[in-house]
Order: structure tokens, then sequence, then C-alpha cells
């Protein structure tokens, strides 16, 4: 292991730049879905240890953050979107970034296991190792499937909640999981289609850089073909109930289409010399890119929302019996 | 007693000024996360423990 180049302090580091490392945008995600996991597990737990397991599970995500922006500082620094980040922007030192995430890993890991359970702790500590280790350290910079696998470090906090509330991860808990893991794809590489310039500088194998615009614009295809049933799984288990399955088919209906969109158009392609105006010819292609981007994060956000309010106002069917456990 | 040697134009520039200021703010935050924790711990000792203090045979 590796650790970045040493930094020089631009300024003094203010609070606001630790809390900046924790990816605070990334930890309202994360709030969000492991809430989700949490009532949807329907099991009795006081509302105060409830928010405290939130809590922790969210610590956990931000200490996973600052781990992350502690290893890639050198990737940030040559990236456009990243290069204002604490640690590249000199505001905050590699080895304060690294303490930080260390510390706040054992406090988040270990309040969950003293305050609810070891299961949830467990699953917790899994996630910020393979984020921190697996997705940052290795994934990353190996290979172009970095965002599909390590896509599960986002994908397991519903779990978490889950077995935080119940003490157990019921095959219901897993369908959450795998909405999340099965949306990632789609949703990053339609991101990485108009941003593929940034991690070729960065040398970051990410798809278009490794494999070309075509390729991952057939590989967004191809994964929103697999989400979309995925998505209408928890209606069939009665984990949702009939407004879950009219929002997972009317809104995957309209995620197919957009993903057809950028399969059949050209978004992520170079500009060609030979067209004068190419530069807006490619903006334009990139349009379908970007609706596909900003789309996957309504749909996701109106699945658990959906899942969210049907459990809260009770009129989810009761989920089957013998789920995994 | 001699009087100490203080160099008052450093410590009086902007730099050390904002220094300070950052200082003060990073350990206000540290400050208020420890309480945060320690709230934190009584909460979960008394909700864990509550119920079960009063069971506990005499």
């Amino acid at each position: 292991m590796t650790p970045p180049a040493v930094v020089q302090a631009s300024s003094p580091a203010r609070w606001q730049d630790f809390v900046q490392l924790l990816k605070p945008r990334v930890m309202s995600l994360v709030v969000f879905t492991a809430a989700t996991g949490l009532i949807c597990a329907q099991a009795p737990i006081h509302p105060v240890m409830g928010a405290i397991a939130i809590l922790c599970i969210a610590v956990g995500a931000g200490a996973s953050a600052s781990l992350n922006m502690w290893y890639d500082a050198d990737i940030d620094a040559r990236m456009r979107r990243t290069r204002g980040r604490p640690v590249p922007a000199g505001r905050v030192q590699p080895a304060d970034a690294l303490a930080l995430g260390v510390v706040l890993s054992l406090f988040s890991v270990m309040l969950l296991g003293l305050a609810l359970n070891w299961l949830a702790a467990g699953l917790l500590a899994f996630t910020i190792f393979f984020y921190a280790v697996v997705y940052t350290m290795w994934l990353k910079r190996w290979t172009a499937q970095n965002i599909v696998i390590g896509g599960l470090a986002g994908a397991l906090p519903p779990v978490i909640g889950w077995a935080a509330a119940a003490g157990q991860a019921p095959l219901d808990a897993w369908i959450l999981c795998a909405i999340i893991f099965m949306w990632t794809p789609p949703h990053f590489w339609a991101l990485s289609l108009y941003t593929s310039e940034d991690y070729a500088a960065a040398g970051v194998p990410m798809l278009p850089v490794t494999a070309g615009a075509a390729v991952t614009r057939r590989q967004i295809w191809i994964y929103s073909l697999l989400l979309i049933p995925v998505c209408l799984a928890p209606a069939a288990t009665g984990l949702g109930g009939a407004a879950y399955l009219a929002v997972a088919a009317l809104g995957g209906a309209v995620f197919l289409l957009l993903a057809w969109r950028v399969r059949s158009g050209r978004a992520g392609d170079a500009a060609d010399p030979r067209v004068t105006d190419g530069l807006y010819d490619v903006k334009a292609a990139a349009r379908d890119a970007r609706n596909l981007f900003a789309y996957s994060i309504l749909y996701l956000t109106l699945l658990f929302a959906t899942l969210l309010g049907e459990h809260l106002l009770g009129s989810a069917a009761p989920g089957l019996p013998g789920g995994l456990t | 007693m001699t009087e100490p040697d203080v160099e008052t134009t450093p410590l009086a520039s902007p730099e050390n000024a904002a220094a300070a200021r950052a200082r003060r703010g990073r350990n206000l935050a540290i400050a208020l996360g420890l309480v945060g924790f320690v709230v934190l711990v009584y909460l979960v000792t008394v909700f864990r423990m509550g119920g079960n203090v009063l069971d506990r045979p005499l």
C-alpha cells in the first residue's frame, strides 16, 4: 500500500474541509437507502436506536470517503471535477485525511455493534473495507469493471439498515442491494461517457477510456435490461405494493427508453474534424448520456421513496415467509 | 524579572490570524464531536440497559 505524495498545505485546514472529506452528498444518499432498509425490516426498534444506527452507517460511509480521498489524492489532482478537494488542493494533509478515516471507521463500527448488533457492524466494516481497499486501492486503478464490482459498497447500506433493525439480512434486504448494484453501471457509465477525458488524463481505466464509447453504450443498454427485472422483484416478493409496482414498471420503461437513446446515439464519440459543426454535434449526442445520468438518480430515488412510503403507511403486502437469513 | 521577547509583527499577521481562527474552529468541532459521542454512548446505555436493570434478580 503506497500512500500518496505529501501535499504542502496552502492554507490552514478549517473544520469545513474535514466535513468535505466525508462527501456529505454521498452520505445523504446512504442515509436515505439505509433508512429504507431499516424501515422496510418492520422490526420493533426504538426510534432513537434507529437514528443511532443510521448515524453510524452515515459516519462509516463518510470514513470510507475520507480514506478514498487520502489514497486518491494523486488522481483527484489531475481531474477537473476533483482537483478542488481538500487533499489535492493542499488544505488538508494526507495523513490527517487518513487519520480521520481510520478513527471514524473504528468509532462507527464499534458503536453500531454495541448499540444494535454485530451483524450490522460486521456488514458496515466489510462495506468500509470493500470501498476503501478493494475498490479504491485495487479495482479503480486496475480494471474497467471497477464500478461494476465496486458498486457493491454503495449497494450495501440498505442491508446494513435492515440488519440493524432486525438482526438478520433476509432475501428482501438483498433485493434492495441488488437494485443499487445493477443500477450503478448504467448510472456511472452514462456520466463517464461525457467526462472520459478527465478519467483518461488521470489514468483511471473507465470503460469509455479502455474499450471506447460504442462498447460503453452497449454495456449501458445490457445493464439497463438487467436492471428493470431486479427493480420489479420487490413487487413479486411482497416487499413492494401496487404503488411500487407502478413506479418500477413505468419508471423502468422510461429508463429503458433513455438507455436505448444512448445505445443508438453517439454519446462519448470524438468530434469528427470533417464536420464543421462537430463540436456542437458531440454536445448534442452527449445530451442523451446526461439525460440518462440525471434520470437514473430520479428513478432510484423514486423506487426507494415509494418503498419507504408504502411501509410507513403500511400499504405493502407482508413479505414471503422463509427468506434467507 | 525581564519581559519575554515577543515578536509582535508575525503574530499579528493576517496569516497567523487566519490560522488561529481555523484552529479554533477545528478545536470547537472536535469538542462538539466528543460531546456528541458521549451523549450517544449515554443514550445507547440507557436504551440497552434500562429495562434489564429493573428486571435483574435482587
